[in-house]
Protein backbone atom coordinates (compact mmCIF):
# COMPACT_ATOMS: atom_id res chain seq x y z
CA UNK A 1 0.00 0.00 0.00
CA UNK A 2 1.85 3.32 -0.84
CA UNK A 3 1.21 5.89 1.46
CA UNK A 4 -1.15 8.00 -0.36
CA UNK A 5 -3.38 5.40 -0.52
CA UNK A 6 -3.08 4.94 2.93
CA UNK A 7 -4.98 8.49 3.38
CA UNK A 8 -8.42 8.20 4.58
CA UNK A 9 -11.09 10.25 2.58
CA UNK A 10 -13.94 11.42 4.75
CA UNK A 11 -16.71 14.43 4.44
CA UNK A 12 -15.87 16.41 7.69
CA UNK A 13 -18.63 16.69 10.25
CA UNK A 14 -20.30 19.95 9.57
CA UNK A 15 -19.81 22.37 12.42
CA UNK A 16 -22.87 23.30 14.33
CA UNK A 17 -24.28 26.80 13.72
CA UNK A 18 -23.70 29.00 16.76
CA UNK A 19 -26.06 31.86 17.64
CA UNK A 20 -25.93 34.51 19.96
CA UNK A 21 -27.75 36.99 21.38
CA UNK A 22 -26.93 40.86 21.52
CA UNK A 23 -28.23 42.97 23.65
CA UNK A 24 -29.08 46.12 21.54
CA UNK A 25 -29.67 49.42 22.99
CA UNK A 26 -29.67 51.29 19.52
CA UNK A 27 -25.72 53.25 20.13
CA UNK A 28 -22.79 52.49 18.52
CA UNK A 29 -20.85 50.18 20.57
CA UNK A 30 -24.15 47.19 20.58
CA UNK A 31 -23.80 47.36 16.62
CA UNK A 32 -20.50 47.11 15.89
CA UNK A 33 -20.59 44.34 18.83
CA UNK A 34 -23.28 42.19 17.02
CA UNK A 35 -21.49 43.23 13.77
CA UNK A 36 -17.90 41.93 14.59
CA UNK A 37 -19.51 38.71 15.58
CA UNK A 38 -21.68 38.11 12.66
CA UNK A 39 -18.43 38.56 10.91
CA UNK A 40 -17.14 35.45 12.21
CA UNK A 41 -19.47 33.29 10.51
CA UNK A 42 -22.35 33.41 13.87
CA UNK A 43 -26.16 33.98 13.87
CA UNK A 44 -26.91 36.90 15.45
CA UNK A 45 -30.56 37.80 16.81
CA UNK A 46 -31.10 40.87 18.61
CA UNK A 47 -33.07 41.71 22.20
CA UNK A 48 -34.03 45.16 23.21
CA UNK A 49 -35.44 45.98 26.60
CA UNK A 50 -37.78 48.83 27.60
CA UNK A 51 -37.79 49.99 30.87
CA UNK A 52 -39.58 52.70 30.67
CA UNK A 53 -36.94 55.26 31.13
CA UNK A 54 -35.85 54.76 27.32
CA UNK A 55 -34.43 57.92 25.58
CA UNK A 56 -35.38 57.49 21.77
CA UNK A 57 -35.39 60.50 19.25
CA UNK A 58 -39.35 60.76 18.80
CA UNK A 59 -40.07 60.65 22.74
CA UNK A 60 -39.11 64.03 22.03
CA UNK A 61 -40.97 64.47 18.86
CA UNK A 62 -44.07 64.33 21.12
CA UNK A 63 -43.77 68.37 20.79
CA UNK A 64 -44.54 69.25 17.32
CA UNK A 65 -41.58 71.99 17.23
CA UNK A 66 -39.35 68.50 16.58
CA UNK A 67 -42.08 66.97 13.94
CA UNK A 68 -39.02 67.61 11.67
CA UNK A 69 -36.42 65.82 13.34
CA UNK A 70 -35.65 62.05 11.77
CA UNK A 71 -37.97 59.98 14.45
CA UNK A 72 -36.93 56.47 14.57
CA UNK A 73 -36.22 53.69 17.05
CA UNK A 74 -32.44 53.24 16.99
CA UNK A 75 -32.45 49.72 18.61
CA UNK A 76 -34.56 49.27 14.97
CA UNK A 77 -32.39 51.10 13.35
CA UNK A 78 -29.82 48.56 14.00
CA UNK A 79 -30.98 45.38 13.55
CA UNK A 80 -32.38 46.49 10.01
CA UNK A 81 -28.15 47.60 9.48
CA UNK A 82 -27.53 44.60 10.22
CA UNK A 83 -29.74 42.19 9.08
CA UNK A 84 -31.41 40.46 11.73
CA UNK A 85 -34.18 40.24 14.16
CA UNK A 86 -35.34 42.10 16.80
CA UNK A 87 -37.36 41.10 19.84
CA UNK A 88 -38.25 43.93 22.05
CA UNK A 89 -39.05 43.12 25.61
CA UNK A 90 -41.11 45.06 28.01
CA UNK A 91 -39.70 45.16 31.33
CA UNK A 92 -40.78 47.64 32.84
CA UNK A 93 -42.64 46.03 35.80
CA UNK A 94 -39.85 44.32 36.92
CA UNK A 95 -37.39 47.08 36.77
CA UNK A 96 -38.28 48.68 39.36
CA UNK A 97 -37.29 47.38 41.92
CA UNK A 98 -33.56 48.21 39.79
CA UNK A 99 -34.93 51.61 40.05
CA UNK A 100 -36.10 51.63 43.62
CA UNK A 101 -33.21 49.13 45.48
CA UNK A 102 -29.64 48.86 43.40
CA UNK A 103 -27.90 46.38 45.24
CA UNK A 104 -24.55 48.19 43.69
CA UNK A 105 -26.36 51.72 44.08
CA UNK A 106 -26.72 54.36 41.39
CA UNK A 107 -24.32 56.46 39.35
CA UNK A 108 -24.33 60.47 38.88
CA UNK A 109 -28.08 60.25 38.99
CA UNK A 110 -30.46 57.88 39.55
CA UNK A 111 -29.23 55.75 37.41
CA UNK A 112 -28.45 51.75 38.92
CA UNK A 113 -26.30 51.52 36.05
CA UNK A 114 -24.59 48.41 36.89
CA UNK A 115 -27.65 46.79 38.29
CA UNK A 116 -29.34 47.42 35.49
CA UNK A 117 -26.69 45.30 32.89
CA UNK A 118 -26.33 42.32 35.54
CA UNK A 119 -30.66 42.57 35.45
CA UNK A 120 -30.27 42.34 31.64
CA UNK A 121 -27.95 40.17 30.79
CA UNK A 122 -29.57 38.08 33.28
CA UNK A 123 -32.85 38.66 31.24
CA UNK A 124 -31.24 37.92 28.21
CA UNK A 125 -29.88 34.09 29.91
CA UNK A 126 -32.93 33.40 31.24
CA UNK A 127 -35.39 34.25 28.26
CA UNK A 128 -37.19 30.65 27.62
CA UNK A 129 -36.84 32.07 24.28
CA UNK A 130 -33.19 32.11 23.86
CA UNK A 131 -32.53 28.69 25.10
CA UNK A 132 -35.46 26.93 23.47
CA UNK A 133 -33.90 28.53 20.18
CA UNK A 134 -30.55 27.25 20.75
CA UNK A 135 -28.64 30.59 21.27
CA UNK A 136 -25.15 29.85 22.64
CA UNK A 137 -24.18 32.78 24.21
CA UNK A 138 -24.84 36.77 24.81
CA UNK A 139 -22.77 40.00 23.17
CA UNK A 140 -22.62 42.82 24.75
CA UNK A 141 -20.93 46.18 23.32
CA UNK A 142 -19.62 47.19 27.05
CA UNK A 143 -16.12 48.84 26.61
CA UNK A 144 -13.69 48.97 29.75
CA UNK A 145 -13.48 52.30 31.10
CA UNK A 146 -16.18 53.72 28.79
CA UNK A 147 -18.40 54.54 31.44
CA UNK A 148 -17.92 55.00 35.11
CA UNK A 149 -20.45 53.17 36.79
CA UNK A 150 -20.58 49.96 34.73
CA UNK A 151 -18.20 49.51 32.61
CA UNK A 152 -14.70 49.11 34.86
CA UNK A 153 -12.78 46.06 34.61
CA UNK A 154 -13.58 45.17 38.11
CA UNK A 155 -17.09 45.42 37.38
CA UNK A 156 -16.86 43.13 33.98
CA UNK A 157 -16.63 40.01 36.27
CA UNK A 158 -19.40 40.87 38.60
CA UNK A 159 -21.97 41.41 36.20
CA UNK A 160 -21.09 37.93 34.02
CA UNK A 161 -21.23 36.45 37.46
CA UNK A 162 -24.40 37.67 39.12
CA UNK A 163 -25.91 37.60 35.88
CA UNK A 164 -25.61 33.69 35.95
CA UNK A 165 -24.38 34.31 31.85
CA UNK A 166 -20.87 33.56 33.42
CA UNK A 167 -18.56 32.88 30.41
CA UNK A 168 -21.37 32.95 28.17
CA UNK A 169 -21.15 36.64 28.04
CA UNK A 170 -18.79 37.95 25.26
CA UNK A 171 -17.49 41.60 24.85
CA UNK A 172 -16.41 41.75 21.45
CA UNK A 173 -15.15 45.73 21.74
CA UNK A 174 -13.05 44.59 24.51
CA UNK A 175 -12.68 40.55 24.82
CA UNK A 176 -8.85 40.74 24.34
CA UNK A 177 -8.31 42.94 27.37
CA UNK A 178 -10.52 40.45 29.41
CA UNK A 179 -9.84 36.81 30.18
CA UNK A 180 -11.14 34.35 27.34
CA UNK A 181 -15.03 33.30 27.22
CA UNK A 182 -16.65 29.89 26.29
CA UNK A 183 -16.89 30.97 22.78
CA UNK A 184 -13.38 31.91 22.25
CA UNK A 185 -11.99 28.35 24.16
CA UNK A 186 -14.39 26.35 22.02
CA UNK A 187 -13.00 27.88 18.71
CA UNK A 188 -16.68 29.25 17.95
CA UNK A 189 -15.29 32.78 17.43
CA UNK A 190 -11.57 33.86 16.98
CA UNK A 191 -10.11 35.87 19.78
CA UNK A 192 -7.26 37.58 17.55
CA UNK A 193 -10.40 39.02 15.38
CA UNK A 194 -11.71 40.85 18.44
CA UNK A 195 -10.72 43.80 20.01
CA UNK A 196 -9.20 45.65 22.91
CA UNK A 197 -10.85 49.08 23.25
CA UNK A 198 -10.91 50.88 26.96
CA UNK A 199 -11.40 53.91 28.35
CA UNK A 200 -13.84 57.05 27.34
CA UNK A 201 -11.87 57.43 24.12
CA UNK A 202 -15.21 56.94 20.89
CA UNK A 203 -12.77 56.83 18.34
CA UNK A 204 -11.62 53.24 18.15
CA UNK A 205 -15.24 52.85 17.81
CA UNK A 206 -15.37 55.24 14.94
CA UNK A 207 -12.73 54.27 13.23
CA UNK A 208 -14.31 50.45 12.94
CA UNK A 209 -17.75 51.59 12.01
CA UNK A 210 -16.18 53.77 9.55
CA UNK A 211 -14.47 50.27 8.30
CA UNK A 212 -18.09 48.36 8.62
CA UNK A 213 -19.32 51.36 6.22
CA UNK A 214 -21.82 52.67 9.43
CA UNK A 215 -22.05 56.53 9.08
CA UNK A 216 -25.39 57.04 10.72
CA UNK A 217 -25.53 55.77 13.94
CA UNK A 218 -27.25 57.17 17.15
CA UNK A 219 -24.97 59.17 19.49
CA UNK A 220 -26.79 59.86 22.22
CA UNK A 221 -25.09 62.58 24.62
CA UNK A 222 -26.23 61.05 27.69
CA UNK A 223 -26.40 57.40 27.01
CA UNK A 224 -29.84 55.86 26.53
CA UNK A 225 -31.34 56.21 29.94
CA UNK A 226 -33.10 59.18 31.28
CA UNK A 227 -32.37 57.98 34.28
CA UNK A 228 -28.44 59.51 33.32
CA UNK A 229 -29.87 62.76 33.10
CA UNK A 230 -29.72 65.50 36.09
CA UNK A 231 -33.22 66.93 35.39
CA UNK A 232 -35.55 63.94 34.81
CA UNK A 233 -33.85 62.48 37.82
CA UNK A 234 -34.62 65.42 40.11
CA UNK A 235 -38.21 65.20 38.61
CA UNK A 236 -38.56 61.74 40.19
CA UNK A 237 -36.88 62.22 43.20
CA UNK A 238 -39.55 65.05 43.18
CA UNK A 239 -42.66 62.89 42.67
CA UNK A 240 -40.74 60.22 45.49
CA UNK A 241 -40.82 63.03 48.00
CA UNK A 242 -44.05 64.38 47.37
CA UNK A 243 -45.89 60.83 47.65
CA UNK A 244 -43.94 60.05 50.78
CA UNK A 245 -42.75 56.99 49.43
CA UNK A 246 -40.57 55.66 46.30
CA UNK A 247 -42.99 54.12 43.91
CA UNK A 248 -43.97 54.76 40.22
CA UNK A 249 -46.31 53.62 37.60
CA UNK A 250 -45.65 53.65 33.88
CA UNK A 251 -47.69 56.58 33.36
CA UNK A 252 -45.61 58.83 35.88
CA UNK A 253 -42.01 58.45 34.09
CA UNK A 254 -44.16 59.04 30.86
CA UNK A 255 -45.04 61.95 32.13
CA UNK A 256 -42.25 63.34 33.22
CA UNK A 257 -40.48 63.84 30.20
CA UNK A 258 -43.61 66.10 29.16
CA UNK A 259 -44.25 69.52 29.87
CA UNK A 260 -43.91 72.21 32.56
CA UNK A 261 -43.71 70.72 36.13
CA UNK A 262 -44.48 73.30 38.36
CA UNK A 263 -44.21 72.45 41.95
CA UNK A 264 -46.47 75.56 44.19
CA UNK A 265 -47.18 73.27 47.31
CA UNK A 266 -46.12 70.30 48.39
CA UNK A 267 -48.80 68.55 48.12
CA UNK A 268 -49.93 68.81 44.12
CA UNK A 269 -47.80 70.08 40.98
CA UNK A 270 -48.92 71.11 37.59
CA UNK A 271 -48.03 69.43 34.17
CA UNK A 272 -48.40 72.55 31.63
CA UNK A 273 -47.90 71.87 28.22
CA UNK A 274 -45.42 73.56 26.19
CA UNK A 275 -46.96 73.52 23.09
CA UNK A 276 -49.96 71.38 20.69
CA UNK A 277 -47.69 68.34 20.08
CA UNK A 278 -47.75 67.84 24.30
CA UNK A 279 -51.49 68.97 24.41
CA UNK A 280 -52.35 65.83 22.23
CA UNK A 281 -50.37 63.99 24.52
CA UNK A 282 -51.99 65.08 27.44
CA UNK A 283 -55.32 64.52 26.03
CA UNK A 284 -55.04 60.82 26.77
CA UNK A 285 -54.42 61.63 30.36
CA UNK A 286 -58.27 63.72 31.20
CA UNK A 287 -59.89 60.34 32.17
CA UNK A 288 -56.63 59.73 34.91
CA UNK A 289 -56.29 63.14 36.50
CA UNK A 290 -57.85 66.49 37.11
CA UNK A 291 -57.14 68.83 33.76
CA UNK A 292 -56.90 72.59 33.37
CA UNK A 293 -57.56 74.45 30.09
CA UNK A 294 -58.29 78.19 29.42
CA UNK A 295 -61.46 78.79 27.70
CA UNK A 296 -61.31 82.45 27.03
CA UNK A 297 -57.92 82.70 25.44
CA UNK A 298 -55.57 80.21 23.77
CA UNK A 299 -53.69 78.23 26.12
CA UNK A 300 -52.09 75.07 27.42
CA UNK A 301 -53.83 71.86 28.60
CA UNK A 302 -52.41 71.15 32.22
CA UNK A 303 -53.16 67.99 34.33
CA UNK A 304 -53.26 68.36 38.54
CA UNK A 305 -50.93 65.47 40.10
CA UNK A 306 -51.37 65.28 43.59
CA UNK A 307 -54.37 65.84 46.34
CA UNK A 308 -55.59 69.81 46.28
CA UNK A 309 -58.50 72.03 47.75
CA UNK A 310 -60.65 74.63 45.85
CA UNK A 311 -57.63 76.82 46.80
CA UNK A 312 -55.43 75.12 45.59
CA UNK A 313 -57.10 74.45 41.99
CA UNK A 314 -57.75 78.55 41.85
CA UNK A 315 -53.91 78.73 42.32
CA UNK A 316 -53.56 76.12 39.79
CA UNK A 317 -55.76 78.23 37.39
CA UNK A 318 -53.76 81.41 38.31
CA UNK A 319 -50.49 79.88 36.96
CA UNK A 320 -52.19 78.08 33.75
CA UNK A 321 -53.50 81.50 32.47
CA UNK A 322 -50.16 82.49 33.27
CA UNK A 323 -49.44 80.46 30.57
CA UNK A 324 -51.85 81.34 28.18
CA UNK A 325 -52.38 83.72 25.42
CA UNK A 326 -54.22 86.19 28.14
CA UNK A 327 -51.52 86.65 30.47
CA UNK A 328 -51.67 90.19 29.90
CA UNK A 329 -55.46 90.49 30.56
CA UNK A 330 -57.35 91.16 33.57
CA UNK A 331 -59.08 87.66 33.59
CA UNK A 332 -58.82 84.39 32.30
CA UNK A 333 -61.57 82.25 32.10
CA UNK A 334 -60.68 78.60 32.65
CA UNK A 335 -62.33 74.82 32.56
CA UNK A 336 -61.38 72.87 35.12
CA UNK A 337 -62.96 69.05 34.45
CA UNK A 338 -62.35 66.22 36.93
CA UNK A 339 -61.21 62.61 35.69
CA UNK A 340 -64.94 61.60 36.38
CA UNK A 341 -66.39 63.97 33.66
CA UNK A 342 -67.24 66.82 35.91
CA UNK A 343 -66.77 70.78 34.89
CA UNK A 344 -67.05 73.96 35.61
CA UNK A 345 -65.36 77.15 34.83
CA UNK A 346 -63.76 79.84 37.04
CA UNK A 347 -62.57 83.59 36.01
CA UNK A 348 -58.72 83.85 37.22
CA UNK A 349 -56.43 87.09 37.04
CA UNK A 350 -53.22 85.15 35.49
CA UNK A 351 -50.38 85.08 37.83
CA UNK A 352 -47.84 87.97 37.20
CA UNK A 353 -44.33 86.39 35.85
CA UNK A 354 -42.67 87.04 38.88
CA UNK A 355 -44.84 85.72 41.37
CA UNK A 356 -44.00 82.14 39.70
CA UNK A 357 -40.92 81.08 41.96
CA UNK A 358 -38.26 79.75 40.47
CA UNK A 359 -37.83 76.94 42.72
CA UNK A 360 -41.14 75.56 41.97
CA UNK A 361 -40.11 74.19 38.54
CA UNK A 362 -38.79 71.06 39.26
CA UNK B 1 -64.20 47.71 7.10
CA UNK B 2 -64.13 46.28 10.95
CA UNK B 3 -60.97 43.80 11.45
CA UNK B 4 -61.20 40.77 13.28
CA UNK B 5 -58.12 41.28 15.36
CA UNK B 6 -57.57 44.95 16.56
CA UNK B 7 -54.87 46.22 18.96
CA UNK B 8 -55.92 49.75 20.29
CA UNK B 9 -52.36 51.40 20.97
CA UNK B 10 -53.93 54.60 22.13
CA UNK B 11 -51.61 57.09 23.95
CA UNK B 12 -48.54 54.60 24.15
CA UNK B 13 -45.12 55.68 23.07
CA UNK B 14 -42.73 53.94 21.41
CA UNK B 15 -41.76 51.12 21.60
CA UNK B 16 -44.85 50.06 23.54
CA UNK B 17 -47.26 50.27 20.23
CA UNK B 18 -44.20 47.91 18.59
CA UNK B 19 -44.17 45.58 21.85
CA UNK B 20 -47.84 45.20 21.75
CA UNK B 21 -47.75 44.73 17.81
CA UNK B 22 -45.45 41.99 18.12
CA UNK B 23 -47.32 40.31 21.09
CA UNK B 24 -50.90 40.47 19.28
CA UNK B 25 -49.27 38.74 15.66
CA UNK B 26 -47.38 35.79 17.85
CA UNK B 27 -50.86 35.39 19.25
CA UNK B 28 -52.30 34.82 15.40
CA UNK B 29 -52.01 32.40 12.32
CA UNK B 30 -50.04 32.77 8.83
CA UNK B 31 -52.37 34.96 6.56
CA UNK B 32 -54.03 36.88 9.82
CA UNK B 33 -54.67 40.56 9.69
CA UNK B 34 -54.25 43.04 12.65
CA UNK B 35 -55.53 46.46 12.62
CA UNK B 36 -53.24 48.47 14.64
CA UNK B 37 -54.22 52.18 16.29
CA UNK B 38 -51.89 54.55 17.24
CA UNK B 39 -51.15 57.99 18.11
CA UNK B 40 -47.65 58.52 18.80
CA UNK B 41 -46.30 59.14 15.12
CA UNK B 42 -42.79 57.58 15.59
CA UNK B 43 -44.94 54.39 14.93
CA UNK B 44 -44.83 55.65 10.88
CA UNK B 45 -40.85 54.98 11.18
CA UNK B 46 -40.89 51.92 13.65
CA UNK B 47 -43.79 49.78 13.02
CA UNK B 48 -42.93 49.00 9.55
CA UNK B 49 -39.18 48.81 10.43
CA UNK B 50 -40.10 45.85 12.96
CA UNK B 51 -42.10 44.46 10.07
CA UNK B 52 -39.44 44.60 7.72
CA UNK B 53 -36.65 43.06 10.20
CA UNK B 54 -39.25 40.54 11.47
CA UNK B 55 -40.32 39.67 7.67
CA UNK B 56 -44.37 40.69 8.27
CA UNK B 57 -46.36 43.18 6.27
CA UNK B 58 -47.67 46.14 6.15
CA UNK B 59 -50.86 46.71 4.08
CA UNK B 60 -52.38 49.71 4.70
CA UNK B 61 -51.40 52.52 6.79
CA UNK B 62 -54.26 55.56 6.95
CA UNK B 63 -53.80 58.63 9.15
CA UNK B 64 -56.65 60.45 9.95
CA UNK B 65 -57.22 62.87 12.99
CA UNK B 66 -54.39 62.63 14.89
CA UNK B 67 -54.84 58.89 14.53
CA UNK B 68 -52.58 56.19 12.51
CA UNK B 69 -53.79 52.95 11.36
CA UNK B 70 -51.56 49.81 10.21
CA UNK B 71 -53.26 47.17 8.55
CA UNK B 72 -50.44 43.88 8.79
CA UNK B 73 -50.56 40.85 7.52
CA UNK B 74 -48.97 38.14 9.67
CA UNK B 75 -46.39 36.56 6.99
CA UNK B 76 -44.05 34.76 9.29
CA UNK B 77 -43.42 33.14 12.26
Amino acid sequence: MTQANSVETSTPTPQKQRKAVALISGGLDSLLAAKVIQEQGIHVEGINFYTGFCVEGHTHAIRKKDKDKQKRNNALWVAEQLGIKLHIIDISEEYKDIVLNPKHGYGANLNPCLDCKIFMVNQAQAWAWAEENGFDFIITGEVIGQRPKSQRKETMPIIARESGADDRLLRPLCAKNLLPTLPEREGWVDREKLYDFSGRSRKPQFELAKKFGFDDFAQPAGGCCFLTDANYSAKLADLWEARGERRYELDDIMLLKVGRHIRPKPNFKLIVSREEGENNFLQGYKKQFTSIHTVSHGGPLTLLDGSFDKDDIKLAAQIVARYSGGKSANAVTVQIENFNGTSYVMDVPPMPAHEVKEEWHV
Amino acid sequence: MSYKHSLDCSNLLCPMPVIRTQNALKELAIGDTLEVICTDPGTLSDIPTWCRINQQEVIDTKEHDNQIIFIIKKTAN
